[in-house]
């Protein structure tokens, strides 16, 4: 079959052998690749109740069929393995060079199972792959490592590292590539630490094959017309990056600042991508074949690298009620040396500074540290390198904000969905995107059913971000939709121009298939409900399809949002509904059966 | 009367970042944009008072408007 390479590579880190192993056509051509394959294969071989650190966890690196091939961003991977953070299925995605490289050295997928004796990394050349030592690498940021492994081997093989966060078991670490792109959620980074491996390096000299040129030629001159006619693709995220979303939200009056207290950030102009671009931006910086290019590469004083992103501005921003953007870009930076995911530590720097503004946090927990203060730039770049060297405090900020919080007593002062902390929009002022907040299969996250772009932006049409009305099957729709685009190795930002049509003529010229976008949407579909699977047989129950409380019982106190809570009780019945799931919020045989799922 | 005009992304080439106008009553959304020489159908976000808006929204003293062209992100 075309798109996929038919071949697995697993890696057992605990006697050291490798094997290759056939692809399960029937399986990929039900979850597709990336995200929804990668969940089916975990569920296949992992226990739902293991100890996401403990050596029989597994950490998989799934592409999707058109990873590798000439398909706009056609770049992505898929880092899937049980969450440490969340206990959820974890799946992080992630663009760059390194998903197509792999493809090219004849990789659908990478399995790692057990537990290396000593630090390692993975050396694959097409199908030359081998366990080496890590030894001198161990304890190393992700530059030095990156630098080190391209002198051993060559500027052109791509690298995958953790760097120290991972090592240190942070449950907010993230697997970095290519320097600075991240699969950056829900702590795989310590999955991978915990396995003693430190790096990947890929060279691959193959190329994936096309079962028809012709039509995938037609069709790619579609969907780039599209893509560049398209006002966000082709303009708004070329020029500004993700972060030209600061001043809509915060206009929305829905930009939450200092830990949730507040959804207005006065000084949000001062870290926006208008300021960005004007300031600090040096260029971009794009994945494997991407024709939208929002990826920036700043510099500020001493710092340059890739980044920072809008989730990370607000994260380190307003979030910490910090307003000085050159503060920003160095927590960021710091974040990618230490290989940590930006949302999860900004929002826990901004928890640290709730439970110091509270008095739980006291002057001395700071030892020689700056205070963790709302507003202090300072503590937000010094504290950011500690919790990536789980050094003081930062030990406690390393483990994310829910459990920070509940060493102190005040778990509701985490602004989490299951353990993982929230993105950069407050739900209280637009209502879908908080059912989707507290229905995603990986706890807190944005990108599992981006509701921003119907409430706020307006894409596909613009719809009232009060109203419950709808919202419920808006979300669904979404959820499945992108389920479906991170299965099959494409970037999220392709859908605000493609339909589901689209994608799915991508995958049938690339793949010689005969998909229609309903059929795209129904895997979709099918990939959700075996998330929901896993996490029901792992105890993560329907109780936690929740929001931090602050959301649900304080109004927003100023601004554009003012006086709203989320409706949350109103929104999630109809959702189970239309799920077809039980009232419970359990998906039953028949719906199971309905999708054909037999995991 | 006074409204505030607030303008972002590529809005901002050669007009700036915040006009505050003084407009005759009854002035509408839509004339706010003629006289900032910005095409209806190149605003994708329109927002009155951090409300969705519309063209024709009748203004009134101290309104604040925030135009956006097509962007976003994530």
């Amino acid at each position: 079959m075309h798109g996929y390479t038919g071949k697995i590579l697993r890696v057992n880190l605990t006697d050291g052998s490798i094997k290759s192993e056939a692809l399960d056509k029937n399986l990929a051509l039900k979850y597709i690749g990336g995200r929804g394959l990668g969940t089916a294969l975990f569920m296949k071989e992992v226990k739902p109740e293991v100890d996401a650190l403990g050596p029989d966890n597994k950490l998989l690196f799934v592409n999707g069929p058109l990873t590798g091939t000439p398909t706009p961003t056609g770049g992505r991977y898929m880092a899937v393995t049980k969450s440490p953070l969340t206990g959820t299925i974890a799946s992080s995605n992630s663009g760059g060079y390194f998903g197509a490289e792999l493809k090219f050295a004849g990789w659908d997928a990478i399995i790692l199972e057990g537990k290396a004796a000593k630090p390692s990394y993975i050396l694959i050349e097409d199908d030359k792959v081998e366990l080496r030592s890590a030894a001198p690498l161990w304890g190393k940021l992700v530059s030095q490592t990156t630098d080190e492994l391209e002198k051993a081997h060559s500027a052109k093989h791509r690298i995958l590292a953790i760097g120290p966060a991972g090592e240190k078991l942070s449950l907010i670490a993230a697997i970095m590539n290519d320097r600075w792109r991240a699969a950056g959620r829900s702590g795989v980074g310590a999955v991978m630490g915990s396995k003693n491996l430190k790096a990947i390096v890929v060279r691959g000299s193959g190329k994936v094959g096309i079962a028809d040129e012709v039509k995938l030629k037609e069709v790619f001159s579609r969907c780039m017309t599209k893509i560049k006619e398209n006002g966000v693709t082709g303009s708004g995220l070329p020029t500004y990056g993700t972060a030209v979303l600061v001043n809509i939200i915060n206009e929305n009056g829905v930009f939450p600042t200092n830990n949730f207290q507040s959804s207005v950030f006065p000084a949000a102009d001062d870290i926006s991508g208008e300021t960005l671009a004007a300031k600090y931006l040096k260029k971009k910086d794009p994945c494997y074949r991407c024709p939208i290019a929002c990826g920036r590469y700043c510099e500020v004083d001493d710092v340059k690298g890739g980044g920072p992103e809008y989730e990370t501005i607000w994260a380190f921003g307003s979030d910490c009620g910090v307003h000085d953007l050159a503060a920003v870009i160095k927590a960021n930076y710091w974040c990618n040396e230490y290989g940590l995911d930006t949302i999860s530590a900004g929002a826990t720097l901004a928890a640290a500074m709730e439970l110091y503004q509270r008095g739980h946090i006291k002057d001395s927990d700071f030892g020689d540290g700056p205070k963790l203060e709302f507003g202090n730039a300072a503590a937000v770049i010094e504290w950011t390198k500690r919790l990536g060297a789980a050094q003081g405090l930062g030990a406690k900020l390393a483990l994310g904000s829910y459990r920070l919080t509940a060493q102190y007593g005040v778990p509701e002062l985490s602004m989490t969905v299951k353990k993982q902390e929230l993105p950069a929009y407050d739900p209280r002022g637009i209502q879908g995107h908080g059912v989707q907040y507290a229905t995603s299969n990986r706890g807190g996250c944005h990108v599992r059913g981006y509701m921003i772009s119907p409430e706020i932006l307006g894409l596909p049409e613009k719809l009232d971000r009060f109203s419950l009305e709808g919202k419920s099957n808006w979300t669904k729709i979404f959820q499945d939709f992108t389920a479906a685009i991170d299965s099959v190795g494409l970037c999220l930002f392709t859908s605000f121009a493609m339909n589901a049509d689209d994608y799915a003529d991508l995958y049938n010229a690339v793949c010689g298939l005969s998909w229609s976008g309903a059929d795209f949407i129904e895997a979709g579909e099918r990939i959700w409900n075996i998330e929901r699977l896993f996490n029901l047989r792992a105890g993560i129950g329907p109780e936690q399809d929740t929001l931090p409380k602050r959301l649900l019982t304080e109004p927003i106190p100023e601004g554009p949002s003012a006086g709203w809570t989320h409706k949350l009780s109103e929104l999630l019945p109809e959702y189970y509904s239309l799920r077809g799931w039980g009232k419970d919020g359990i998906p039953g045989k028949e719906k199971l059966a309905a999708l054909g799922i037999d995991l | 009367m006074t409204v505030t005009a607030r303008l972002f992304a590529t809005f901002r080439d050669g007009r700036g970042k915040e006009l505050v106008m003084d407009l005759a009553e009854g002035s509408t959304v839509c004339d706010v944009l003629k006289l900032l020489q910005i095409k209806p159908q190149d605003v994708a976000i329109l927002l009155c008072n951090g409300r969705d808006g519309g063209l024709q929204n009748a203004l009134k003293e101290g309104d604040r408007i925030s135009l956006f062209p097509p962007v976003g992100g994530g």
